[in-house]
């Protein structure tokens, strides 16, 4: 009795495995898709949830993107584990095309970024315009900064900053310098809990749930630029690249259409992508 | 409806006569088993009697292939045991050990290890559940029964593959006498049938109760071996003689 | 405290609606999670069976390591498992990084030690307890791993429960080599990665909630199943 009551369990368990694992394989005979490797700040704004749906209804091909930290992304490319790299690091994604990793580089979109911080704003930065400036008077105040710490675009762009304000942050690391060495929601948890200053991309900010006690500091310089890139992983390099599909991705992007779809992407009102594709004649 | 006679009857025998020559099991410098000559053959029971400690489980187990000795050798039939041959024996040890799963599927298993068909095995347990009036406990867990009723299980689950020969050690020991009566009617009835029986006991009212042989070990070595008759009313040894008397034989 | 009283909320309103995309995630979970576990015990089962009934040198610094491997990092095992599907790694030709499959594999790495090590331990103390019945009834070794194995049964289907509810809680392993793809192979504990990177705390901790009950259910099950060994002395 009890043999059989163990076999119609065992068989019972084969059976949903295999039927899950069956139903479990993505339909990959049925519909074309590509891999995108993109960035965590890019997935958690919310655009690609908003914008893929629309490019693979006109053309039928399922975009499947892997959200991770900048760097892990650009290697990820460099390992042929992606058709398209779509990140906001310009001096490495032109590394990336110098070393024949990928074809050729296009410019997307850009966002800006923001300085949140407390609302006592114990730095006194607060309504400022100018981000250089904003961070001397942190490091002077030792006020707490959280940072990424992993050579995302956003951290690479908050190096750029500290550098410019002649300012090593890396000799405070452990004192008001606190490095998270994760991605921007992580970090922004981590910063409303610490109730520390912190660099964010506004699509992100706009979109986060947790806020807590911080709010925007500043904003509007043009340092806070981020721009986006988009690049095809070289097929000559890696065969398995579906090039054809991956361009198709490119080429909507790039192209009017493309441009408009991500210009009306809003949240809370407010346009957080802005399209600047050259114009293909 | 003719029940099956034993191998032996047969006329088939594989490991009787079961033969030691100079068996010596050694532990730590000491010697268990000290030069041991035995034959078992024919029909009957044979007890192994003496005190604790004397080497009867030990010897026992040599003589069943369970454990090989250091010096001397046994025959079964003229060859050494081997794996092949040991579903033609039956082995109940002291503390029955059972499988966790009902009491018919212990005796099936047995009888299945021995090589009978899936039906001739059903067959087979259903008589020996029967026999050992334990077919309305056929379906319970092995391990939850009584002692009693696990020991006349084991039994029942040696006698089912119509052994050569059956080995029991120390068959009676911890049993109420209701079990004891059961479990000795038991051997008895095999007897009957005609299974050779090889028994241990330290227990001289049954071994004068059950058997037709008695083998008395007294600190590693037979020092009689003899019909019951003669060794009840004519012990050889003064150590034969003090067990009977009741004394401590040192 | 209102992220508690919230995420109850959040889960109950989902499971309530049946929510899609929850079934679709919970879905996926448990078909990944199961099917590794199955895997990792076709292969776990005769590996902690063979370490019990067989002699060999080495055979002990072989349990140890199993032992040991218990207690693998998933997060390392999705980096290695990345690193061999990789396009760039050696078995990248077989497309198998992203998808539940490579999920699967990792999970199932995870799992054999655990599954074998339990076996290997609840086998041992059978045979010690069996031998010498099962060579007097003259059973060959494989008949003898067939009966340890089966009289086994409970304790190890308990050994199959404990890997699967490693399985299902992992993030390490599966976030690596599935990369997360909504719809594609996105889970629940990386949706609550991902949830909590957004700051969707309450949301996260809903599907916290939910995770923990699948969990619950399967130790449930395990209790019961000692229950029952225990009361037929099989245990």
């Amino acid at each position: 009795m009890t043999r059989r009551i163990f076999l119609s369990l065992a068989v019972a368990l084969f059976g949903a495995a295999a039927i899950g694992a069956g139903a479990a394989m993505p339909a990959s005979a049925d519909q074309p898709f590509i891999v995108v490797q993109s960035t965590t700040s890019t997935q958690n704004s919310g655009l690609l949830d908003y914008m893929l749906p629309i490019f693979t209804k006109k053309t039928g091909i399922e975009v499947r993107v892997v959200a991770v930290g900048t760097g892990q992304a650009i290697k990820n490319a460099m390992n042929g584990d992606g058709d398209v790299l779509l990140v906001h690091a310009k001096p490495a994604e032109e590394k990336f095309v110098a070393a024949g990793h990928g074809v050729s580089r296009h410019d997307v979109m850009y966002n800006d970024f923001v300085i949140v911080g407390p609302s006592e704003d114990p730095a006194g930065i607060g309504g400022g315009h100018d981000a250089v400036a904003a961070l001397q008077k942190i490091a002077e105040s030792k006020s707490i900064f959280a940072s990424r710490g992993d050579d995302s675009g956003t951290n690479k762009k908050e190096m750029r900053l500290w550098k410019a304000a002649g300012i090593d942050p890396m000799q405070a690391s452990g004192t008001w310098y606190r490095e998270t060495g994760s991605g921007m929601g992580a970090t922004l948890n981590t910063a409303a809990g610490m109730n520390a200053y912190t660099l964010t991309d506004r699509a992100t900010w706009i979109s986060f749930n947790n806020k807590g006690n911080l709010k925007i500091q500043v904003e509007g310089d043009d340092q806070l630029f981020n721009q986006y890139g988009v690049i095809l992983v070289n097929p000559k390099k890696h065969p398995n690249v579906k090039a054809k599909l991956g361009q198709a991705f490119i080429d909507w992007l790039l192209s009017p259409e493309g441009q408009t779809v991500i210009a009306s992407y809003k949240m809370d009102g407010q346009q957080l992508f802005f399209p600047n594709a050259a114009p293909t004649s | 409806m003719a029940r099956p006679t034993p191998t032996a009857a047969r006329g088939k025998q594989v490991i009787l006569p079961l033969v030691g020559e100079g068996i010596v099991v050694a532990r730590g410098g000491r010697k268990l088993l000290d030069d041991i000559d035995v034959e078992i053959d024919g029909h009957g029971l044979t007890t192994i009697l003496g005190p604790n400690g004397a080497g009867k489980t030990l010897l026992l187990r040599v003589l069943a292939g369970l454990l090989t000795a250091d010096r001397g050798r046994v025959l079964w039939a003229g060859r050494r045991p081997d794996r092949t041959r040991f579903p033609h024996l039956g082995f109940v040890f002291q503390r029955p050990i059972l499988l966790r799963r009902s009491a018919r599927a212990n005796v099936r298993y047995a009888v299945r290890a021995a090589g009978r068909s899936r039906a001739e095995s059903r067959r087979r347990a259903a008589r020996a559940l029967a026999e050992a009036g334990l077919d309305h406990l056929s379906d319970a867990p092995a391990r939850v029964l009584s002692g009693g009723e696990q020991r006349r299980l084991a039994i029942a689950r040696a006698l089912a593959v119509e052994p050569e020969v059956l080995f029991l050690d120390e068959p009676c020991a911890n049993l109420d006498p209701a079990s004891m009566a059961a479990v000795e009617g038991m051997i008895e009835q095999a007897r009957t049938h005609g299974t050779r029986i090889v028994l241990v006991s330290h227990d001289i009212a049954q071994a004068r109760r059950l058997s037709d042989e008695i083998a008395f070990l007294h600190r590693g070595r037979i020092v009689e071996h003899g019909t019951v008759h003669s060794f009840f009313t004519a012990p050889q040894s003064a150590a034969a003689e003090a067990f009977l008397a009741g004394r401590i034989p040192l | 405290m209102q992220d508690f009283s919230a995420a109850f909320g959040h889960a109950l309103a989902l499971l309530v609606a049946l929510d899609p995309d929850l079934m679709e995630v919970v879905g996926l979970s448990l078909k990944v999670s199961l099917t590794a576990v199955l895997c990792a015990g076709a292969i776990g089962f005769p590996l902690g069976a063979g370490l019990a009934v067989a002699r060999f040198p080495g055979r002990n610094a072989l349990v140890t390591l199993v032992n040991a491997l218990m207690g693998l990092p998933p997060v390392v095992v999705g980096l290695l498992v990345y690193l061999s599907l990789s396009n760039a790694g050696p078995l990248g030709p077989l497309a198998l990084l992203y998808t539940p499959t490579a999920m699967v594999i990792a999970q199932a790495i995870l799992v054999i030690p655990i599954i074998a090590a339990l076996t290997r331990q609840t086998i041992e103390d059978l045979r010690i307890e069996y031998d010498e019945q099962l060579r007097v009834m003259g059973v060959g070794p494989l008949h003898k791993v067939a009966t340890l194995l089966w009289d086994g049964r409970y304790s190890l289907l308990t050994a199959l429960l404990a890997g699967f509810g490693r399985a299902i809680a992992e993030v390490g392993a599966v976030l690596i080599v599935g990369g997360n793809i909504n719809h594609v192979t996105r889970v629940m504990t990386t949706t609550i990665a991902l949830e909590t990177s957004k700051g969707n705390l309450a949301l996260a901790l809903g599907l916290g909630f939910i995770l923990l009950a699948i969990a619950i259910g399967v130790n449930a099950v395990a209790m019961g199943l000692r229950a029952t060994a225990v009361r037929s002395a099989y245990a």
